[in-house]
């Protein structure tokens, strides 16, 4: 026996009642706690690092009403091991530029992937959510297969986040244009 | 030990494509590059999971759940339930499923959401669950109602329920959206044709199931979803993808 794969319809502009609350104006739901705030439990081991961006569309104008979640290995390269939801986050851009925040770990390198961060897009407009990942200038990139496949340079710097300053990276997703984010069917 | 085998890929011919210029929000949010094929590797084979601990006893609940004690949502009460199975017909047991919807009178308890229909004060509209063993799950709310906006001057969304469903893998994480079987609205709604195959669109949309409707009380709306399922590791199917 088999079944068809349901269709993805767009998540819409109020996707945060269901996935943030907090972040709709519903302040006490589920105890006041949106599910993904924390990617790891504060003691985890690893180099502290905070990653922030924003969503462009195809005009270079910020999307405002976004929702990203991130996916990552710990800093032993394991995904899941921390907790059942850990190396799990969930955040709306704001609504007044669509910047995220991500305080996490870096995560280590697994097999031949580079260290990096899966990351999932979705809003009002995106019909099936949109796959991609962070990797970090400053860390080995080695074999990685996904990297390794894009021999457009511009291209693969899209999936890069730039070093700023302290434990801090800079990562944008453009979802649409000249500087156009790699994505991924996966 | 879980199972490592990869997920099948996604079937781009029942999935939305990125561009759909009727469904205009579309037009700038849609890359214009094919997506990059991957290898599914460990980070795809395995994801978040969540334990009962942190659902609440009323979360699947939304006539009550942001109610004042004693109150209840103004609406038509329905229940919604259905399996979450894998393209292998498996039961995806013990995942996250949330639901967000909008009130009776068709408002979202939103900042974001004018319209003028009044908000429900005894009504939030989400609402979560985990799936059981045989990845059953139910939830009770009250039929959302359909609402305008801004997308070609006289745009109205049927009635429906977002659902966002984790699986066992990142590889199968979904957000979607389920129908009411009858709703005029599902052919005249740019956001329900993006999707072209109209058999797609009716596993979808739920339908009035009278053997779990509870008389004098609630109404019961069938619904299930399909995510992606490992694939085999038998020899014909070996012998396809050469």
């Amino acid at each position: 026996m088999s079944c068809l794969q349901s269709a993805s319809q767009t998540a819409g502009p109020y996707v945060h009642i269901g996935c943030t609350p907090s972040v709709a104006g519903l302040k006490d739901m589920y105890g006041g706690y949106d599910l993904g705030a924390d990617i790891f439990p504060p003691n985890v081991p690893g180099r502290r690092i905070v990653i922030v961006g924003q969503v462009f569309d195809g005009t270079g104008d910020p999307v405002l009403d976004a929702m990203l979640e991130f996916w990552q290995a710990d800093s032993n390269g394991r995904y899941g091991a921390n907790g059942p939801s850990g190396g799990w986050a969930r955040r709306a851009v704001d609504a007044d530029a669509g910047r995220y925040r991500l305080e996490t770990i870096l995560p280590a390198a697994t097999g031949e992937e580079a260290a990096h961060v899966k990351v999932w897009v979705v809003a009002r407009g995106i019909n099936l959510g949109l796959h991609t990942r962070i990797y970090f200038e400053d860390e080995p990139q080695g074999q990685d297969p996904i990297l390794a496949s894009i021999k457009d340079p511009s291209r693969r710097s899209s999936l890069i986040a730039q070093r700023s300053g302290g434990d801090g990276y800079i990562f944008n997703i453009h979802l649409q244009g000249e500087k156009e984010t790699v994505f991924m069917n996966v | 030990m879980s199972d490592i085998r990869p997920f099948n890929s996604q079937d781009m011919s029942l999935q939305p494509p990125a561009l759909t210029l009727d469904y205009r929000s579309s037009r700038l949010r849609a890359p214009s590059h094919k997506l990059l094929s991957l290898e599914h590797g460990p980070g795809e084979l395995t994801g978040p999971t969540f334990g009962h601990d942190v659902i609440g006893p009323n979360d699947h609940d939304l006539i009550i759940n942001y109610a004042a004690p004693g109150a209840a949502a103004i609406g038509e009460q329905i229940m919604v339930h259905g399996h979450l199975l894998d393209e292998n017909a498996r039961p995806v047991p013990q995942v996250l499923l949330e639901f967000w919807q909008a009130n009776a009178g068709g408002r979202y308890r939103h900042k974001k959401d004018g319209y003028l229909a009044p908000l429900d004060p005894n009504f939030g509209g989400c609402g979560r669950t985990l799936t059981d063993e045989k990845g059953y799950f139910s939830f009770r709310t009250v039929r959302p109602g359909p609402y305008p906006w801004p997308n070609g001057g006289n745009d109205w969304r049927p009635a429906h329920i977002h659902f966002s469903c984790f699986g066992q893998g990142w590889a199968q994480r979904l957000i979607t959206q389920m129908y009411f079987e009858g709703d005029p609205h599902i052919p005249l709604c740019p956001i329900v044709q993006t999707i072209a195959d109209p058999q797609a669109i009716d596993r979808l949309t739920a339908l009035l199931d009278m053997a779990h409707t509870v008389p004098m009380e609630f109404r019961a709306f069938r619904f299930d979803i399909v995510l992606r399922g490992r694939t085999s590791t038998r020899f014909e199917n070996k012998l396809e993808g050469n």
